[in-house]
């Protein structure tokens, strides 16, 4: 006897919690062949906003822990995704028209990178930072810092769930918080990896999801005056020399569109890109 | 409507023909008791019902600058300094410097003793006494809270001498605090004759008064019914406006207890013709909230009321909020918080 089918309607993830779109709006995620998959929320600027509001909120607590205290949070994430790495291959497997063995490779390589960047976070302020030589009983260090709130277009293309993870991780490491726009045409591994941050250690707000269209979230995001970065890395295929022009509006840090098989390839500038640097001066002591 | 013969009265005659005798505790008990009770479902589904109003676009862009010129902007804080009541003006003076379009608050907020400060700050901004509306650019009054604010627990003449010092100083509005006790005790005479104490304190050297708003404490009234039997009080004994709360107990202003407070402000203009100001304060943090409350003012009294002679929000942070969604309706993109000041 044939079950009856239960299709899901997915929400948003923002401020640890799934509320709807406040739009009420929801479009459908159609499988590769074209098949009715699932519901996911259709954002709106308004999710976008709260989402940035969200952010804001957790930006103290994140970038206020100890960097080995976030480390061992990232680490944790990887450690769900491996309990579920059943569910991302088979949503892999339906969205993208992949096989098995191609979708599981992907899983690997995305919770391969989580525990790349979640290693960064207790180190990167070493390698990163330094003590200026300066002429005078004076120590003279830089350290990176936060940038604060990190806006994120998600890859749009193939590999759904290493794209989305190549672009929020480094962005975390710092103890950024982010607001990320999914992947359009394939949001499932994005509501999912929502799922394992609800049930991980990251607390609410820090990584805040929206499904839905960028072109019609990105241009908001870019303008927001509370978001400190804009990370354009899967915007290639919007009119992103404007969205550039309207952050410059609002002085924030701006990461270019990136295509290609080694898009978003993991690398410590990737982490830098969203860090300001601060100096501080102190006296030596002179005994 | 033929007008009622209360309105011909003179305040204190119509308080004494209203409750049927002099003041005393058993003829205003006998008098506040025989209102009618509260359906408190009711009411807090009516209250719902009118925040449910979407508000948009012009009508928006009008409510947010309305919100503005109706706000108490108050700092009352252990630490105030005369410092953070510079600034605090300079803010009620100026609220956002990236658009001088901006209206000015109705007035200050602060404890008594920060009163000269305020005046000082204020210098030619202040609202002279008895200005009337219309003759220019608005003036900032200056309103202080008195009679042993928040707890009104101290003799009748400390808090009258709290009041006398504020007025002297140059305070524009006196916001006393009823004694909660005394009510709850139901010693209404006790409560009635202190609010008649307090405003005969509100006389200027000139003759002229201090506006007097009557802080009610309603979350610590318990029910609607005290809610409505204190507002109606209140009013007998000459408040010039009822507030709802102190700011320092929670649960502070909410919506149906305003509404509850409009209706018997609502009652009494049809009773005698005069209209009694209302303000809710504590609580109300974001435009949301105070778009409601317009609403609900609108809809129950009607919107002569919103002006602040007979309208006003006691509140801190709600100018920022309301500022942020100023600057999203002009430059049309989101604003932050690193846009407004702090304080």
């Amino acid at each position: 006897m044939n079950r009856l089918a239960i299709p899901k309607t997915y929400k948003l993830y923002i401020g640890g919690k799934f509320p709807r779109s406040e739009s009420g709006r929801v479009y459908e995620v159609l499988s590769h062949t074209g098949d009715f998959l699932a519901n996911a929320a259709k954002g709106s600027r308004k999710d976008a906003r709260d989402a940035v509001v969200a952010a804001r909120n957790a930006l103290g607590g994140w970038a206020g822990a100890t960097a080995y205290n976030r480390g061992q949070v990232l680490y944790r994430i990887a450690e769900l995704l491996e309990g579920r790495r059943a569910q991302f291959i088979a949503e892999i497997m339906s969205c993208e028209g992949v096989n098995a063995a191609v979708a599981s490779a992907q899983v690997d390589e995305a919770i391969d990178r989580w525990v790349w960047y979640a290693g960064w976070a207790d180190k990167y302020v070493q390698v990163a930072g330094n003590a200026n030589p300066v002429s005078g009983p004076f120590f003279n260090l830089s350290v990176p810092e936060p940038t604060g709130v990190v806006a994120i277009i998600a890859p749009q293309g193939t590999e759904s769930l290493l794209g989305l993870v190549s672009a929020i991780a480094p962005a975390l490491v710092a103890g950024n918080t982010v607001v990320v726009v999914a992947n359009e045409n394939a949001p499932l591994s994005a509501i999912s990896l929502a799922e394992v941050l609800a049930t991980s250690d990251v607390p609410g707000g820090v990584v805040n999801i929206v499904t839905g269209s960028p072109t019609e979230i990105a241009p908001w995001l870019a303008t927001h005056a509370d978001v400190n970065a804009l990370d354009l890395v899967g915007a290639g295929d919007l009119d992103w020399v404007e969205l550039q022009i309207s952050a410059a509006d609002t002085l924030k840090r701006v990461l270019p569109p990136e295509t290609g098989a080694d898009a978003a390839a993991p690398a410590l500038n990737r982490i830098l890109a969203f860090t300001e640097v601060k100096t501080v001066w102190h006296t030596k002591a002179i005994l | 409507m033929t007008q009622s013969p209360l309105a011909t009265y003179q305040p204190e005659q119509r308080a004494l023909a209203l409750i049927g005798g002099e003041a005393t505790d058993t003829n205003l008990r006998r008098y506040l008791q025989g209102i009618p009770g509260i359906d408190a479902v009711g009411l807090e589904a009516r209250a719902a019902d009118l925040g449910t109003r979407s508000i948009k676009t012009s009508s928006k862009r009008w409510a947010i600058d309305t919100i503005i010129g109706l706000i108490d902007l108050t700092t009352l804080e252990g630490a105030d300094t005369p410092g953070k009541v510079r600034s605090l003006v300079a803010k009620a003076l100026v609220p956002d410097p990236g658009d001088p379009g901006t209206p000015r608050v109705a007035a200050v907020c602060v404890y008594g003793d920060m009163v000269g400060a305020a005046v000082t700050a204020l210098g030619s901004a202040h609202a002279a006494a008895g200005e009337t509306e219309g003759s220019g650019v608005q003036g900032v009054r200056v309103a202080a809270v008195a009679t042993a604010f928040p707890s009104g627990r101290a003799s009748l003449a400390v808090k009258l001498a709290d009041v006398r010092d504020a007025v002297a100083a140059g305070a524009d509005e006196i916001d006393m605090v009823i004694d909660r006790g005394a009510f709850l005790a139901g010693r209404f005479g006790q409560v009635y004759d202190e609010i008649v104490a307090v405003k005969e304190a509100c006389r200027r050297a000139d003759g002229s008064m201090a506006h007097l708003k009557v802080i009610l404490e309603t979350g610590e009234l318990n029910t609607y019914d005290n809610v409505r039997r204190a507002s109606w009080l209140a009013i007998l004994a000459g408040g010039d406006f009822i507030k709802t709360s102190t700011g320092k107990v929670a649960p502070a202003a909410t919506l149906p207890v305003t509404l509850s407070m409009l209706e018997v402000v609502r009652d009494w203009h049809r009773l005698t013709g005069v209209r009694i100001g209302v303000k809710p304060a504590g609580g109300i943090r974001t435009s949301k909230d105070a778009i409601k409350y317009l609403v609900t003012v609108a809809e129950t009294v009607g919107e002569e009321w919103l002006t602040p002679h007979l309208f006003r929000f006691g509140a801190s942070s709600l100018l920022n909020d309301v500022l942020l969604q100023r600057q999203k309706m002009t430059t049309g993109h989101y604003s932050g918080p690193d846009y407004v000041t702090i304080d």
